[in-house]
Order: structure tokens, then C-alpha cells, then sequence
């Protein structure tokens, strides 16, 4: 098997776990949608406010929702030595970590999709003619973020407190993917586009790039017994 | 070098420091004598890089030659560094309050070095949180090495979402510069702060290995006496 094979055995064993309790995907939904209410009652923002502050809301709510969801990446694998048969299975480790990549992507942007319809619409915001700058920019983002975090969660497993531990190691090191999500969303807010949409498309590019091959470098190190 | 020398070192050094800052160099014309706490400030900051960087170094030798000295090495020099990170961030309050009116703002360095410090603190408490040693060593190295790549694209998407900070007067191009004199307290600065990281780092490793054999000298006393 090629790597790419592997990392997509890797990737179809856990979309299939997971549809079959679905547990991760509704909780991170309904936590998702629950940040979104409870935003409406903290500020109560008119449509000037949802422009300037809704970048913002948006991506809080993906990378809580999305914390939530790559906190159960590996925790499940813990259950009946999971993760034991991963590692004896004859597939390179790069492989477990860009399945597992893929599978925690696949499962924010699904999440994502629904929380942003559910952001224009409770908002009155118009999504429609920024649809493919936004799928865009999330699709980035979220790569970033679930790059970085997938093995921050391998890592965070092993200590005693690995859902605490997990937002302590993720949220600092993500930064820069924050910064760069909300700043083009923001961009893509205002009509027309703001200026600095290029830059920071292309800085998401560039973390993303440095943010996917450091892992592959080093997952191995993290799964070592 | 050697310990003792080492702390004699320092110790000379950071004297000389002290009578520099405070009898030799010049008034700042503007900020007045608050801004001798910049020679503390800026060489706090430049440790606190210096410390990243042995993170990174001795994080990557770890996990390619496994000798447990290294991660001893690693760890305490994030130690020594969230020290000199914790007193970056408060001389740098110290400072902007008479001059710029508040304790903080949210300027691409500021905010750069506070992530920073927040990274130090997720690198001791996942340390702290392993069990098992030859786990921790590892686990950690490989979030030393992820949290020292990500200081400069901090830096960077800090930079450009947000200045206000002055921009670098240390070899910031024509028109910029310091007084001669203010360029030797800052030398002689650096190189306290510098002798007295390594000096820190040099005992912290000590206690760390001092630490390990006691704990190795009590489970042989506990199987002894089990016995």
C-alpha cells in the first residue's frame, strides 16, 4: 500500500466510527450552536456589530467546536488498545497522523458548514455572494488548525489531565492560523473585499504548509513506546 | 566553564552592569530616567530568545541521539526561560505605564512575547503531567520543537496585524541609534543577563540531576527495606 492508501484506510476507519455513534459530530454541533446563542445574548449586535465582530465569533466557534471534536481523535483509540493495533499494523506512522488529520478536517468542516448557515440566518447576514471565499478561507483555516492539533491531541493523551491539556498546548501555537482566519474573513466581510485578503490567504497557505510537514517529521516520536 | 567562575562571571558583570545603568549612562532626553529600565527589559527578552532557542536545540538532539542530559538540558532552560519571559513582560509594564500611559497593549512584541511566556507554561505543565520519564522527555521535545518554530510566525502575523510599538532603535537604519554610552551599558547588559541565564541553567540542570539521584536512592532504600 502507498502511503496516501494507508492514510486513506486510516481516514475511512474513523469517518466510519464515527457515523456510526456520530457522538463527536453532534456534540461539537451543539456546543457550536450553543456559543452562537449564547453571543447573541452577551453583546445583542445589530448588523453594523455582526460585521465587525462576527470573523471573530465565527472562528471561536469552529475552534471550540473543533477542540471538542480533536479532543476524541485519540481518546477513543485509548479505549480497548486502539492505538496499539494502530502501531502494529504495517503502515508508515506519517500515515496515522494524516488519516487522523483528514478524518478531524473532514469532521470540523462539516460541523463548520452547518454552524455557518446557521450564522447567516440567525444574523440576517448575506452569505450567498461570499460563499466561495468563505468555503476558501475556511477550508485553510481549519487545515491549519486541525494539522496542529491532531498532534497536539497525540501528545496531550498521554498526560493525566489530556482534555485540559489539550487547548493549554493547541491555543498558543494556533494563534497565527486565528490571526490569518479571522483577519481574511474579515476582509471578505466588507464590500468589496478588503485589501489585505491576498496576504493573509497566502500566510494561511504558507503555516499550513510548514504546519503539515513539521508533524509528519515528528509524529512518529510522539506514538514511540 | 566552570561553575564557580561562571558565578563570578556573573556576578562582575552584572555589578558593572548596575553602575553602568545608573551612574554612566546618559538620561534618555524624552523618557527620562525610567528608561534605564530598558537595559533590564530589552536584555530580559533577549535571554528569554536565547532560552527558546536552547528548547529547540536540545529538543531536536534529544529525539535524534536519546541521551537523557539533553532533555535535562531542554527542560531547564524553558525553566530559566519562563523566569526571564516573566521578567521581560513585568520591566516592559514598568515601563510603558509613565511613558505610554498604560501597563499593556496589544502591539505585535507585546503580544508575541506573552504567547511566548503562555508557551513556556504549556511546555512545564505537559512535563509535569507525563508519568513516565523516558515519556516525558520525548512528548515534551517534540512540543519544544513545535512551540520554538512557532515564535518567528507569531512574530510575523503580530506584526502585520498590529504596531504601535517604536520601531528598533538598535540598528534601525540612518537617524536611528543610541548614545555610545547608552550602547556599552546595553552591551555590558546583555552580557550579564547572558552569563547569568547560563549560570541559572547550569545550577537548574544540577538540582534536576541531584533530584533524580535521590529519588533513584530512595527506591533502592524501598526495596531494600522490602526486603
Amino acid at each position: 500500500m502507498t502511503f496516501f492508501k494507508q492514510a486513506g484506510a486510516i481516514f475511512w476507519k474513523d469517518v466510519l466510527t464515527e457515523f456510526r455513534t456520530k457522538d463527536a459530530l453532534t456534540s461539537m454541533l451543539l456546543f457550536g450552536l450553543l456559543v452562537i446563542l449564547m453571543f447573541h445574548f452577551a453583546f445583542e449586535p445589530d448588523s453594523m456589530e455582526t460585521e465587525r465582530f462576527g470573523p471573530g465569533l465565527l472562528w471561536m466557534t469552529f475552534l471550540f467546536a473543533g477542540l471538542l471534536g480533536m479532543n476524541r481523535a485519540f481518546a477513543g483509540e485509548r479505549e480497548n488498545d486502539g492505538l496499539q493495533g494502530l502501531k502494529l499494523a504495517p503502515i508508515s506512522w506519517g500515515a496515522i497522523y494524516l488519516g487522523k488529520m483528514l478524518a478531524n478536517l473532514c469532521f470540523m468542516l462539516l460541523v463548520e458548514a452547518v454552524i455557518l448557515f446557521c450564522f447567516a440566518l440567525f444574523f440576517n447576514f448575506d452569505l450567498l455572494p461570499r460563499l466561495g471565499w468563505m468555503c476558501g478561507i475556511t477550508l485553510l483555516g481549519t487545515l491549519g488548525f486541525a494539522s496542529i492539533g491532531t498532534i497536539l491531541a497525540a501528545v496531550s493523551m498521554n498526560t493525566r489531565m489530556s482534555d485540559v491539556m489539550l487547548p493549554i498546548l493547541l491555543l498558543p501555537i494556533a494563534l497565527p492560523v486565528v490571526i490569518g482566519a479571522v483577519e481574511s474573513t474579515a476582509a471578505i466581510f466588507t464590500d468589496p473585499p478588503g485589501e489585505a485578503l491576498g496576504f493573509w490567504v497566502k500566510f494561511l497557505v504558507v503555516f499550513n504548509i510548514i504546519f503539515i510537514t513539521l508533524p509528519l517529521m515528528v509524529f512518529e516520536y510522539v506514538l514511540e513506546e | 566553564m566552570n561553575r564557580n567562575l561562571l558565578a563570578w562571571a556573573t556576578c562582575v558583570t552584572m555589578l558593572a552592569s548596575l553602575y553602568l545603568i545608573f551612574m554612566y549612562a546618559p538620561t534618555e532626553a524624552t523618557m527620562g530616567d525610567v528608561q534605564r529600565i530598558f537595559y533590564f527589559h530589552f536584555a530580559s527578552h533577549w535571554v528569554n530568545f536565547l532560552a527558546i532557542f536552547c528548547v529547540f536545540i536540545y529538543s531536536v538532539r534529544f529525539l535524534i541521539q536519546r541521551e537523557k542530559e539533553l532533555d535535562v538540558k531542554a527542560s531547564s532552560a524553558a525553566e530559566v526561560g519562563l523566569v526571564f519571559a516573566t521578567i521581560g513582560l513585568l520591566t516592559g509594564m514598568l515601563w510603558a505605564k509613565p511613558v505610554w500611559g498604560i501597563w499593556w497593549t496589544w502591539d505585535a512584541r507585546l503580544t508575541s512575547f506573552f504567547v511566548l511566556w503562555l508557551i513556556y507554561w504549556g511546555y512545564l505543565m505537559l512535563r509535569r503531567l507525563v508519568e513516565s520519564p523516558e515519556q516525558r522527555a520525548r512528548l515534551s521535545a517534540v512540543f519544544g520543537i513545535l512551540g520554538a518554530v512557532d515564535v518567528p510566525i507569531i512574530y510575523i502575523s503580530n506584526r502585520v496585524w498590529r504596531t504601535q510599538h517604536p520601531q528598533p532603535v538598535v540598528g534601525g537604519g540612518a537617524g536611528s541609534g543610541l548614545d555610545p554610552r547608552m550602547a556599552w551599558t546595553l552591551v555590558v547588559s546583555f552580557l550579564a543577563f547572558t552569563l547569568l541565564f547560563f549560570y541559572l541553567w547550569k545550577l537548574r540542570q544540577n538540582l534536576e540531576i541531584a533530584q533524580e539521584s535521590v529519588e533513584s536512592l530512595q527506591r533502592q532504600a524501598q526495596l531494600k527495606g522490602a526486603a
